[in-house]
């Protein structure tokens, strides 16, 4: 590894005077950049996660001359691109440290096994970003912009990210950040990034890439998904008063945004619930703004084709002086994990413990966001109603009292093709075993476990007493798995007395209730339609 | 494709049909739900049995302990003596089964109600 130093920087840059023009450089251009900035050994960071990529500046990395560009250190959020594997199959990497690989999830486990990398570990994004700023200062970082003026200042607009923080680690830190954006104009809507933080623009020979990743069609949305959605809001949401969340992504959490101007309406609940977000701007979430249910959402990113709507509603989210949203991940990272008194998201797979994974054998994804999410914010200090409830019902005689978040999953009791969403034992031992890793990778512990829905009802986790009881309190809503066919009827029943279990009914539920009529939207148009037009969706979700 | 007819004890569904058959027969047969992949239609008819019977086709072969284990749980939560339930399945999970069998018995009861 090169000595980090001022000289250092200075001296690659000066490399650079036959093709820079102040700060910018042409796209064709790029390879020799990289060949001439970039050093054996050096840590290197190419911008993306499961939103935005610096797709291009990743293909220019996976063309440079691997004699010179070599013993890389990536250290990178995301490994979703086939130029990020790419880049490591050419011999180009030697060491690896990631926080979710997505699409290239085979891939890379295969690679792995073959010894091709060491991997340094699989972080969440917050403690990669942490990381940046202790051990894992990049060299040199590529990131992706909308647009740059000739000066260099950049501005990434809705999908902001991560490029503040992987800026800021890399700039002041000696390291040269390069820039590619889809377009260099003479004034820029707003500056993100100043100039004199970054080292080399170049123009994409095409926008970056970015995935709607956070768009569900209401018309996918199934009755159970439905009922699920009616236990949370009245189990959960309506019983502790819960105002302050973040949702997972998927068709579970999908289906509760769509029921809030609707069924928690009809409960009274608008003001009460769900008024302030730390959420990406979910199009389902848009009936609930409509209806005023939606004080604030501050975004990890953004979603493609809601930027017109999310600048129409400067009341809900985070605008700039130019009206477009500025997102940033790290940010909303802290925020989920100190701000918010719930989270709610789903999994693949739940041991009896109630530890949850999304590891399957073969596919190494990693992490994300969900386990900073989905844990109990140990170093919280203020009190929320909802929090100082959740730690007193679990609380012992004579302990300290302390508040708690509440940390829940929803999940249908089978996946599809039958396969059990409650196990004895969590695929991630296998993946932990096959791939070497230190751990096995669970998203969400069950210690931090307070609440488990499911289609049979909803589990107060952290109402229990002991070890015994939360298995047969998971074991109580696992329906007809084999782990729910081996409970104990008898524990069951006296959980449900207890008010640990609450099954549909014991919530004034009628199951026969669970109708798609609740769904605020029932297709992408009906959210075009709530949105006043103003929500673009891409043409993927588009079928009229 | 699999087929099986399963008949089980369950509390009398509100007007005993064995004891009064005529007023079971006169609440007219349900239909609920659709025929597609992960779905299922179930017809609910009157039966002159204080039983509960079901008469299971189903797309998913094997999954023969299962549906024992969610119809023996229906019969016990809804009083469905007296009632036949034909079940067109395309491979749905116990959740929705058991869903649907829920919607379909309060449709009946409702019609009867009428």
């Amino acid at each position: 590894m090169s000595k980090l130093t001022m000289n250092d920087r200075e001296h690659r840059l000066a490399r650079l005077s036959a093709f820079r023009q102040g700060r910018i450089v042409p796209a064709e251009r790029m390879v020799e950049v990289l060949n001439a900035l970039i050093e054996p050994g050096d840590r290197v960071c190419v911008e993306g996660n499961n939103q935005k990529q610096a797709d291009w500046l990743a293909e220019c990395l996976a063309q440079t001359n691997p004699d010179q560009v070599r013993q890389l250190h990536l250290v990178q959020s995301v490994l979703a691109l086939p130029e990020h594997l790419d880049i490591i199959e050419r011999g180009q990497v030697e060491r690896l440290d990631f926080s979710f690989s997505g699409p290239q999830a085979g891939r890379l486990a295969r690679l792995l096994e073959g010894g091709k990398i060491q991997l340094g570990a699989i972080h969440t994004y917050l403690e990669l970003f942490a990381r940046y700023f202790v051990d894992l200062t990049p060299k040199v970082a590529l990131v992706a912009a909308q647009m740059a003026d000739r000066e260099g200042n950049l501005y990434t607009g809705p999908n902001t990210e991560d490029t503040p923080a992987i800026v800021e680690a890399t700039a002041f830190r000696n390291g040269i950040v390069i820039a590619q954006v889809n377009q260099i104009v003479d004034r820029l809507p707003r500056v993100d990034i100043p100039a004199d933080w970054v080292h080399v623009v170049a123009e994409a020979p095409r926008p970056h890439y970015v995935e709607p990743l956070f768009t569900r069609d209401p018309a996918l949305i199934t009755e159970v998904q439905v009922l699920m959605a009616m236990i949370a809001i009245k189990g959960l949401y309506a019983e502790y008063g819960i105002r302050r969340l973040n949702h997972g992504i998927g068709f579970d959490t999908a289906a509760i945004e769509l029921l809030l101007p609707t069924y928690a309406a009809s409960l009274g609940l608008k003001g009460k619930i769900c008024t302030h977000w730390a959420l990406n701007p979910h199009p389902t979430l848009i009936p609930a703004i409509e209806a005023g249910f939606v004080e604030s959402v501050h975004c990890f990113g953004s979603e493609v084709g809601m930027e017109d709507y999310v600048a129409a509603h400067p009341d809900v989210f985070f605008l700039g002086p130019d009206g477009s949203l500025r997102s940033n991940r790290a940010f909303c990272q802290a925020a989920g994990h100190y701000a918010c008194d719930l989270f709610i998201g789903s999994t693949l797979q739940m041991d009896l413990q109630g530890n949850s994974s999304t590891a399957t054998r073969g596919r190494i994804t990693g992490f994300g966001g969900a386990p900073n999410m989905g844990a109990d914010a140990r170093g919280r200090r203020h009190a929320s109603a909802p929090w100082l409830r959740a730690g007193a019902e679990g609380a012992r005689p004579g302990q300290m009292p302390r508040g708690r978040k509440l940390v829940a999953q929803t999940v249908e009791t089978f996946r599809e093709h039958m396969a059990p969403t409650f196990v004895e034992r969590l695929d991630a031992w296998d993946l932990a075993e096959s791939a070497g890793l230190d751990l096995p990778p669970v998203m969400i512990y069950g210690e931090d476990l307070t609440h488990l829905i499911t289609e049979e009802g909803i589990a107060h986790l952290c109402r229990c007493h002991t070890p015994e009881e939360r298995e047969q309190a998971i074991r109580g809503v696992a329906g007809f798995t084999p782990v729910g066919l081996a409970r104990d009827a008898r524990a069951v029943e006296n959980l449900r007395d207890r008010g640990i279990i609450q099954r549909p009914a014991d919530l004034g539920i009628a199951v026969s209730d669970a109708s798609r009529d609740w769904l605020a939207a029932r297709s992408i148009k009906d959210l075009v339609r709530a949105s006043g037009g103003r929500y673009h969706p891409p043409a993927q979700f588009r079928n009229w | 494709m699999e087929t099986f007819t399963l008949s089980l004890p369950s509390a009398l569904a509100a007007t005993a049909p064995a004891t009064s058959p005529t007023a079971a027969s006169a609440a007219p047969d349900v239909i609920c739900g659709i025929v597609a992949s992960g779905n299922l239609e179930i017809l609910v008819e009157p039966q002159g049995s204080s039983t509960c019977t079901f008469e299971i086709h189903t797309a998913a072969e094997g999954f023969r302990e299962t549906w024992d284990a969610v119809l023996a749980d229906f019969v016990q939560r809804h009083p469905a003596g007296g009632l036949r339930f034909t079940l067109n399945d395309v491979g749905s999970t116990p959740a929705v089964v058991a869903l649907r069998l829920a919607q379909a018995h309060e449709l009946w009861l409702r019609g009867r109600a009428a």
